[in-house]
């Protein structure tokens, strides 16, 4: 089993809304970090979920589907799960894989903050 | 195929401008298929190559059915991970049971890829593909078109242990629409377990273990169905197949001669 090479660091920036920031290496061997950092941005308390990947250095198709899981997660409690500071690499596999059709990518921290949340998640 | 705008093969630089220049690109953008829209495909030899060109891919997002995550691992491989992995991508078709073809490139298994399908489901064949989605020397993933079974990701990998390699293939994937769900519900997952079993029984001989045994673990991630894609019905390659099927010369001339 891989050691996961990631940190995510949790920032509450308003009322129901969390921010993670995530560095390093974004792989399946980093599901149990994730979900720390889920837990921590308030778990089911929280209505909008920021990731920030400005400090990706990589990530594999193993990633890809921990985020699928985060979703499943996410939508289940009617939370919204937005993104910023992917780069046009990142930003690229997010279309390739068509998951920017569930998670919003966001150009800067303050508008993925400030989106007013999609009115129902849809089931 | 892979990075169709980049000369020979090199990566893209698609990193973020810093000050005054270009960021290099991640390390990994060699080991994902360049952006595609809509699928395009050469035909192929011994298999049907319909239901791919046109199509868009869908993963899990795009699906109808649950979700599952399905895994099928082998343990005690006697070589190296980046060893399982090559002899995997470099014969693929060959550990697939019997009446299933899988027709690639030539060139092997490599991002951006597009492989055509002819699965055997009921008597009847299934032509698709698949797009080689990410690929390095411990993994290869294949992503599906519209279309398919199933809308996801399935991942093929090798990674080392205390008593050897264990290869391995995950899915992450839901049933692509309402018809495919049902088929899934009245044996089609049995079908595609002993599939799987069946692939990895041989992979596992090939790579040299004596009596390869199949761990299999089997998790619904998400038991919620997504009616709003129903529509996905339109594009299910299991009854464009039977269709293309009857209406082939072989097909019409098989009908005329049972009447």
């Amino acid at each position: 089993m891989q050691t996961p090479v990631v940190a995510m660091d949790v920032r509450h920036v308003d009322d129901g809304v969390a921010v993670i920031d995530i560095s390093g290496e974004v792989t399946s061997a980093c599901e149990q970090v994730l979900m720390s950092a889920y837990e921590l941005a308030g778990g089911q308390q929280a209505r909008r979920l920021v990731l920030n990947f400005s400090a990706l250095e990589y990530m594999n198709s193993g990633g890809i589907g921990m985020l699928v899981t985060l979703l499943v997660r996410a939508n289940r409690q009617r939370q919204h799960l937005a993104a910023y500071g992917l780069s046009g690499h990142y930003r690229q596999i997010f279309e390739l894989t068509r998951l920017d059709e569930a998670i919003t990518i966001y150009e800067d921290e303050r508008s993925a903050v400030a989106a007013a949340p999609v009115a129902e998640v849809e089931r | 195929m892979t990075n169709p705008d980049g000369a020979d093969g090199a990566p893209l630089e698609l990193g973020s401008a810093g000050a005054g220049g270009v960021a290099p690109a991640p390390r990994d953008a060699p080991n994902w298929a360049a952006k595609v829209e809509r699928l395009e495909v050469e035909s192929r030899e011994g298999v049907r190559g319909t239901n791919v060109a046109g199509r868009r891919l869908t993963g899990p997002v795009q699906g109808f059915g649950k979700m599952w995550q399905k895994t099928y691992a082998v343990a005690r491989i006697p070589v190296a991970p980046e060893q399982a992995i090559a002899e995997w991508k470099a014969h693929f078709a060959e550990f697939w049971p019997k009446g299933n073809r899988f027709a690639g490139p030539i060139t092997g298994i490599s991002p951006g890829d597009v492989a055509l399908l002819d699965l055997s489901i009921g008597g009847s064949t299934l032509s698709t593909g698949v797009l080689v989605l990410y690929a390095d020397e411990r993994s290869f993933t294949f992503m599906t078109p519209q279309g398919h079974m199933f809308g996801g990701w399935i991942t093929f990998s090798a990674d080392s242990g205390e008593d050897g390699t264990t290869v391995q293939a995950q899915m992450l994937l839901r049933s692509s629409d309402p018809v495919y769900e049902v088929a899934l519900a009245l044996g089609g997952h049995r079908k595609e377990d002993r599939f799987w079993q069946q692939t990895l029984t041989a992979l596992g001989r090939h790579l040299g273990a004596e009596r390869p045994e199949v761990e299999r673990r089997i998790v619904c991630v998400d038991a919620h169905r997504q009616w709003r894609n129903w529509r996905n019905l339109w594009y299910n390659a299991a009854a464009r197949s039977l269709g293309q099927t009857l209406s082939s010369p072989a097909g019409r001339r098989r009908r005329a001669a049972e009447r």
